[in-house]
């Protein structure tokens, strides 16, 4: 016995109906960088931000606005709290302090024990991250994301397309425009966003097609993945950070598979429009990419109810990142080929290339 | 044949894995420790609770201290070569100043710097009013470099030797890039002390006190120093009383050679010295020169206490009192036993897990990889049938060999690991469901199991290879950018990839061949 979620020879018209598909993704675009900068707007975590983050167990149940008010003392500034795991006993209580450790568990105990007598808490967790600590984690993430975009374009276009010259030619540039930038003094974040927008350009103009497509799915995953992140008000911490990383990696994979069924489609069928050609290879990899989605999805997911409140974080990103990129290949990164290139540009790419034989690669 | 050396490579990993996953079996593992390796998976701190410490170590003002002796020393060195060196003094910690009120000894003063401070490189002296001489030195770069070098050497060694005293198991303590040192204590239960104890200059100091002096004017007489006396109960460090001392110290924590903590005869708490026989000797001077007077035992900068000196102290023994509680003297003891660290250290990030919420930890990621696990095995099973259970047995087969390997590099698993370990369960099945999509699609073509088993293992391993990769990339960077328990995440997700990988590719294929040989051609079930 064996089931099929996706029929063989469905023919999905996702091409045909990319309007839709990128007014979705517009919308959720949109969206996104409101909820980034409107209200609360984005919420650094104390991994990035500094600050103090206190776990605290109380014996019984208290409400928020209790604890905010009992919490409202000067000697705790900048009080946030957070309601922790299911049994309304456990908080989250952030602070902006640069206060030593040793004295800020004291000020907190004490607080805690004048404000609820007869509530007495326990710290399960302190977290003090000094200003340069958060500086120093703040640029390493940065950089690990940019490392991560500057090796896939690179791969990508040298995978794909056979342009191992074209990708060192763009690694360089991105290196030598990042050194230059870097000398001005900039904040890594600037150079990241510098570093990103050069790869888009050296792609576009040296026509590494394939990275391009890959790329921009990539940053639009990132970007609502963030969006709902900020939307639901959660800290960004190391753990999002890993799980963004993930995302990366994982849902490039789906764009991989798909663009490598392409490729072979070109030689197969070369009397039809490339249209057709990436609707069709979307389609033949439609189960797969379902499946392998689905699965990841369900781990994600158990995670997500499961895995308790410090990796909630991680878990959330990884869910919508999984399931955002599932759909940004097909209505992202496919139909953007289709808008960079013609047939014969394709075409012509595909017959320059010593090709090696259908089947070689992926035909999933 | 070809089928044979691969049945003897899946039989191999297949005990090596065991081998190296037995260790971690709570039961099994301890029963047959005889015969298995004994590297296993180590818990992160924020799964078995504990402290995670990074220290700033300020060296600069390594390079400061040492500076200010470089002055005093130099000073002394010229008076006995008859060359007058006035007011050294460091200015912005890093440049020595003083003054040569003669003009004539410039040259000698010279000759004695470089022969004597060659660390010391000397600008060209500016000539005062009356003929003295303004010289502004500083180090030279190898030497800040040394200096820096040695006091994060010392700094490292100081906190491990408190730590080891304190009574720490499997303390780690390491050096980090911009003089930081990390520390990582892991089931500690009193975090605050020992914060505390790590932080502690313990710099300890006798000096002599003038009586003389009225402590608490602006402008004090040359070579006396005003120290504030250490106030109890003061939780905010409000300085306390101003005590004038002069200000070189008699005695130094360097000439310590024990430290006990005691009681005294009014049953408070306090710390007993013993003194190296160079320190019982000066003290043993110093008390019988100066009886009568106070001497001033000061810790950081803070007068603990000034008893008078009754008689003459021999047998070189002295003691701290200042109204320690009975932890707090231990603790004293130990950093003074310890060594004093070269420059103060700041806490620049601090972690701490108690041990309950680490098990919970534990738990909760346990179950969410059950639950994963489950969904995703019975999952494969209904929608592939019998070569679904192949797969699931693959999962089986892939988490063995990412608990092995983890064991095997003496891995620490943290909760975003096991986070890793979950997800893996979801990903590894993807190199499944590409062959498996594949041979499904050849079958429709038409073509026999075997014929299709063959040429679905042969076009789906390139794709799965390449679809991993970029995960793997991936992975590879966050574990060169990221800390701690973010690298645990990235070591169990590269690491479970790698095995899915082998499984599919490599072990179901032989599975899958012999099963297409024997079964007929009705006998696959996908």
């Amino acid at each position: 016995m064996s089931f099929h979620f996706i029929k063989p020879g469905i023919n999905l018209n996702f091409i045909g109906n990319r309007k839709i598909g990128y007014t979705v993704f517009g919308i959720l675009l949109a969206l996104s960088l409101i909820s980034c900068i409107w209200g609360h707007g984005l919420k650094l975590g104390i991994d990035f931000a500094g600050g103090v983050n206190a776990q605290v167990r109380f014996a019984h149940n208290i409400g928020d606005e209790t604890l905010k008010k009992g919490l409202d003392v000067p000697e705790l500034p900048g009080l946030n709290v957070q309601l922790f795991g299911e049994e309304g006993r456990d908080y989250l209580l952030r602070f902006n302090s640069d206060e030593p450790s040793t004295t800020l568990r004291t000020k907190i105990e004490q607080a805690l024990a004048k404000a609820f007598p007869d509530n007495p808490a326990s710290m399960e967790r302190l977290e003090v991250v000094g200003p340069k600590v958060g500086k120093d984690l703040t640029e390493k993430g940065l950089s690990a994301i940019f490392y991560a975009i500057l090796t896939i374009a690179v791969y990508i276009s040298g995978r794909f397309e056979q342009k191992w010259m074209a990708a060192a030619i763009m690694a360089a540039c991105l290196w030598g425009a990042t050194y230059l930038v870097g000398l001005t003094g900039v904040s890594t974040g600037i150079l990241v966003c510098v570093a990103m927008v050069i790869t888009l350009g050296v792609c576009f103009f040296l026509k590494l097609n394939f990275a391009l497509a890959a790329v921009v799915s990539l940053i639009v995953t990132v970007w609502v993945a963030i969006g709902v992140l900020s939307f639901m008000q959660i800290d960004l911490d190391l753990n999002v950070l890993a799980a963004v990383l993930t995302i990366i990696g994982y849902a490039l994979n789906d764009t991989i598979i798909t663009f490598d069924r392409l490729r072979e489609n070109l030689h197969l069928h070369t009397d039809k429009p490339i249209g057709t050609l990436i609707n069709m290879s979307i389609n033949q990899t439609l189960a797969r990419t379902v499946l392998t989605s689905g699965t990841t999805m369900m781990s994600a997911l158990a995670l997500l109810i499961l895995g308790g409140g410090v990796i909630y974080s991680f878990a959330l990103t990884m869910s919508v990142g999984v399931l955002v990129g599932t759909f940004a290949t097909m209505f992202i990164s496919c139909p953007l080929l289709l808008a960079l290139g013609d047939t014969e540009f394709y075409v012509k790419v595909s017959k320059k290339e010593e090709y090696e034989k259908p089947g070689e690669h992926g035909m999933v | 044949m070809f089928q044979k050396w691969r049945v003897l490579v899946i039989l191999l990993v297949l005990l090596l894995a065991l081998a190296y996953a037995l260790p971690n079996v709570p039961v099994l593992g301890p029963a047959m420790s005889s015969v298995l390796p004994d590297s296993k998976i180590s818990l992160g701190l924020d799964l078995k609770g504990g402290i995670h410490l990074t220290l700033g170590v300020e060296v600069d003002k390594a390079v400061s201290n040492s500076l200010a002796i470089t002055g005093q020393d130099l000073r002394r060195e010229a008076k006995d070569k008859k060359i007058t060196v006035l007011r050294p003094r460091v200015v912005g910690g890093t440049a020595l100043e003083f003054l040569v009120p003669r003009a004539s000894d410039e040259a000698a003063l010279k000759e004695l710097v470089s022969k004597r401070f060659p660390q010391l490189v000397l600008d060209e002296p500016q000539r005062g009013e009356a003929g003295q001489l303004r010289f502004v030195g500083h180090f030279s770069d190898q030497e800040i470099k040394r200096i820096e070098d040695m006091a994060m050497d010392q700094a490292l060694r100081t906190i491990r030797n408190r730590i080891d005293q304190f009574g720490v198991a499997e303390p780690d303590i390491r050096k980090q890039a911009g003089n930081r040192i990390q520390v990582q204590l892991p089931g500690l239960s009193d975090p605050r002390r020992a914060v505390q104890l790590l932080g502690q200059t313990a710099h300890l100091e006798f000096h002599l006190v003038r009586e003389d002096v009225d402590a608490s004017k602006p402008v004090l007489p040359a070579g006396v120093i005003a120290l504030p006396m250490l106030e109890k109960g003061s939780a905010d460090d409000k300085p306390g009383r101003l005590i004038a001392v002069e200000r070189d110290a008699m005695l130094t924590g360097e000439d310590v050679a024990d430290a006990r903590p005691t009681f005294d005869q009014f049953n408070q708490s306090t710390v007993s010295l013993t003194f190296n026989s160079h320190g019982a000797e000066i003290f043993e001077r110093v008390t019988s020169e100066n009886v009568g007077r106070a001497m001033a035992i000061v810790l950081d900068g803070k007068v603990y206490s000034a008893p008078n000196i009754r008689e003459r102290i021999g047998g070189g023994r002295a003691s701290i009192s200042g109204s320690f509680t009975t932890a707090e003297a231990q603790d004293l003891a130990i950093v003074l036993r310890a060594g004093s660290l070269p420059a103060p250290v700041t806490v620049l990030e601090e972690r701490t897990v108690g041990p309950s919420l680490g098990q919970e930890s534990i738990n909760s990621g346990l179950t969410a990889g059950l639950l994963g696990a489950a969904l995703v095995m019975v999952f494969m099973t209904v929608y592939y049938g019998k070569s679904g259970f192949i797969a699931d047995s693959m999962l089986c087969f892939t988490l063995l060999i990412l608990m092995a390997g983890m064991s095997a590099f003496g891995a620490t698993l943290t909760l975003p690991g096991i986070a890793g370990i979950v997800l893996t369960i979801g990903m590894a099945v993807d190199a499944n469901v590409l062959i498996y999509e594949r041979i499904r699609e050849e079958i429709r073509l038409g073509f026999t199991p075997l014929a299709a088993v063959k040429s679905g293992f042969d076009a789906a391993s390139v794709a799965i290879i390449d679809s991993n990769l970029t995960t793997i990339i991936t992975a590879v960077i966050l574990y060169q950018f990221g800390t701690g328990p973010v690298r645990g995440f990235a070591v169990t997700l590269t690491l479970g990839i790698i095995a899915s990988m082998f499984t599919a590719v490599f072990v179901s294929r032989v599975i899958f061949e012999r099963l297409a040989r024997t079964c007929g051609p009705k006998g696959l079930s996908i």
